[in-house]
Parts: structure tokens; C-alpha cells; sequence
């Protein structure tokens, strides 16, 4: 069967490319992912309100990662890497764009679909609400997660969060999340 | 009580409680992958420090980043101190953060909503 993961990145084409990786994500990989990133904004003279936004969207997106991928299914390319992601970056024109794929449960699909829904459909001023509310009511899972990250991805992103699953098997899902972290909101 | 200094690393926040001044400061940043590890000591500390605290306690925050799942640690902080504020005792917190950061300063205000213990919010203008 062929599975290309990088169909689903088609937009990594698009603007300066400052980083893509993927394989294995460790608490290495992600030191260095944010120190190379951290570096280039600096460089490029970023201003630091939006070099912060992205910093902090990164560092969510990566332990997302870390914490809530699934094994890679059989079959596929890369069957070495424990915990299996992709990640880019990208200077586009009015902020950066972040996209990280990665392997689900197919059975997790439809509640993290009607999560990043309900996450769509709220203004600024919800998401604090609904921040607040986890934040104060929800215990970290046993996977190390606070179940906040992807509310305070779209709080600090300032936009919708971009999405799509691909059904591997009918165990197996690709996720593919793409987030664009602009200064002006 | 013996202090707990904590140097700072990429990952973790510099930390300085200080039971005889009464002053507690979390400083950098606290973006580790397991913040439970780190917090659960000073958590601990703390629920020592509120059997006898002192008649005022200082507070101040100075983080550059933190992740969310620090930010369920630094709740728990914030919780500890609040129960030493109920039991009629004066504390404070000063929540920095740098100018234009309004996403830090928003993070402040989410605890200061939860938490009824004074806030108050100090920009730094450099």
C-alpha cells in the first residue's frame, strides 16, 4: 500500500522553509527544534511579541507530540521510531506556519475532530474561558498531558487551527495540524 | 525551614523560596516535557512552610515561557498559597511580565481569577 505523508504537507512548498523534520520526536529532538527555530527568528529580526507566539506554539505543538502519538502502524516506512512525528516550519508572509503530522487511534478521530471544532467555533474571549475551566477542573493525564495544549495553541495563535485525517487502517489515522501564528490579532 | 534554590536550565525556572524573608521567586522558563517532576518538591515545600508562615509572604513570578503543562504545577503553587492567605495571612503576588506580552499578562489574569490571593500585574518596560 502507499501512504505519502508528505501529500497532506502540499503547502510546504509554500514561503521560506526554516525548518522540517521528520522521525523520531524526543525531548532532544525538541530542545534543539526550539533552539534552531528561536535562532533563525533572531536573525531575522523578528519582533519579539510574534517571536514569543511562535516560541510558545512550538513548544505546545512538540510535546503534543511527545505525548499523545500513537505507534506507527505496520507497514509503514518508518517503523524504528518510537514516538513517530513530522514537523515543519515556515516564514510565510504575515507570521510563521507550523505543521506536525502524526499517527492516531482511528477510534480517537471523532473526539479530537469535535475538539478542535469546538476550539474553531469560540471567540478569544471563550478560549480563556475554556483554558480556565480545563486548567482549574482537569488533573494531568497519565500521559503527561494537561488536555490544554491545542486551546492554548489557537489562543496564542490568534487563528483557526487547520486540520485533516487520513485513515491508514482501520486502526491507524494520520493527523495533520497546521497552525499559522500571525502578530496582528 | 531550609531554603529551596533552584538554578535555571533551557527548560526549567530559577527558583528562590526563602522561608525566613518570606519571598518566593520562579524565574525563566518552565517548559519541561515531565513538570510534575520538577514542581512536586516545591509543592511539598510549600505545604510545610504553611504550617508557620510568616505574617507576609512575597511572590514574584518572572516567567519568560511556560508550557501548559507547567501551567497546571504553577496552579498548584498558587493553591498553597491561597490556603496560607485564608488562614489570615498577607500574601502577594507580583506577576511580571515583559512589555507588549499581553499573552503573559492574559496567563496573570487567568490566575488571578481562580485564585483569591492579591495579584499584582508589573510590566517591564526595558
Amino acid at each position: 500500500m502507499s501512504f505519502n505523508i508528505e501529500t497532506y504537507f502540499s503547502d510546504l512548498s509554500n514561503g521560506n522553509q526554516i525548518l522540517y523534520y521528520k522521525g523520531n520526536i524526543d525531548s532532544d529532538l525538541i530542545n534543539r527544534v526550539l533552539d534552531t527555530v528561536e535562532a533563525k527568528m533572531v536573525t531575522g529580526n523578528e519582533r519579539s511579541k510574534l517571536r514569543k507566539k511562535v516560541y510558545n506554539v512550538l513548544v505546545e505543538s512538540l510535546q503534543n507530540l511527545y505525548h499523545h502519538v500513537e505507534k506507527v502502524p505496520e507497514g509503514f516506512e518508518d517503523q524504528t521510531s518510537d514516538k513517530y512525528g513530522l514537523l515543519a516550519v515556515n516564514k510565510v508572509d504575515n507570521g510563521y506556519k507550523i505543521i506536525t503530522g502524526n499517527f492516531i487511534g482511528t477510534n480517537n478521530v471523532e473526539m479530537l475532530e469535535e475538539k478542535i471544532k469546538r476550539i474553531n467555533r469560540s471567540s478569544h474571549e471563550e478560549l480563556t474561558e475554556l483554558y480556565k475551566f480545563i486548567l482549574n477542573h482537569q488533573r494531568i493525564s497519565s500521559k503527561g498531558g494537561g488536555g490544554l495544549g491545542l486551546v492554548d495553541i489557537a489562543r496564542k495563535s490568534g487563528n483557526k487551527l487547520e486540520y485533516l485525517f487520513k485513515e491508514y487502517n482501520e486502526k491507524s489515522s494520520f493527523f495533520c495540524l497546521k497552525i499559522l501564528v500571525s502578530e496582528n490579532n | 525551614m531550609e531554603p529551596i534554590i533552584i538554578d535555571g536550565t533551557p527548560k526549567t525556572p530559577t527558583i528562590k523560596f526563602d522561608a525566613k524573608e518570606g519571598v518566593f521567586e520562579i524565574k525563566g522558563r518552565s517548559i519541561p516535557e515531565n513538570s510534575v517532576e520538577f514542581y512536586k518538591p516545591l509543592v511539598d515545600w510549600l505545604d510545610l512552610y504553611k504550617e508557620t508562615p510568616l505574617n507576609k509572604t512575597v511572590v514574584n513570578i518572572k516567567l519568560e515561557y511556560f508550557n501548559t503543562s507547567s501551567s497546571k504545577c504553577i496552579l498548584d503553587v498558587f493553591k498553597k498559597l491561597e490556603a496560607i492567605h485564608k488562614a489570615k495571612n498577607d500574601v502577594e503576588v507580583n506577576w511580571y511580565y515583559e512589555e507588549d506580552d499581553e499573552d503573559m499578562l492574559e496567563a496573570g489574569e487567568d490566575y488571578e481569577s481562580i485564585i483569591r490571593v492579591p495579584f499584582k500585574m508589573i510590566e517591564i518596560v526595558e
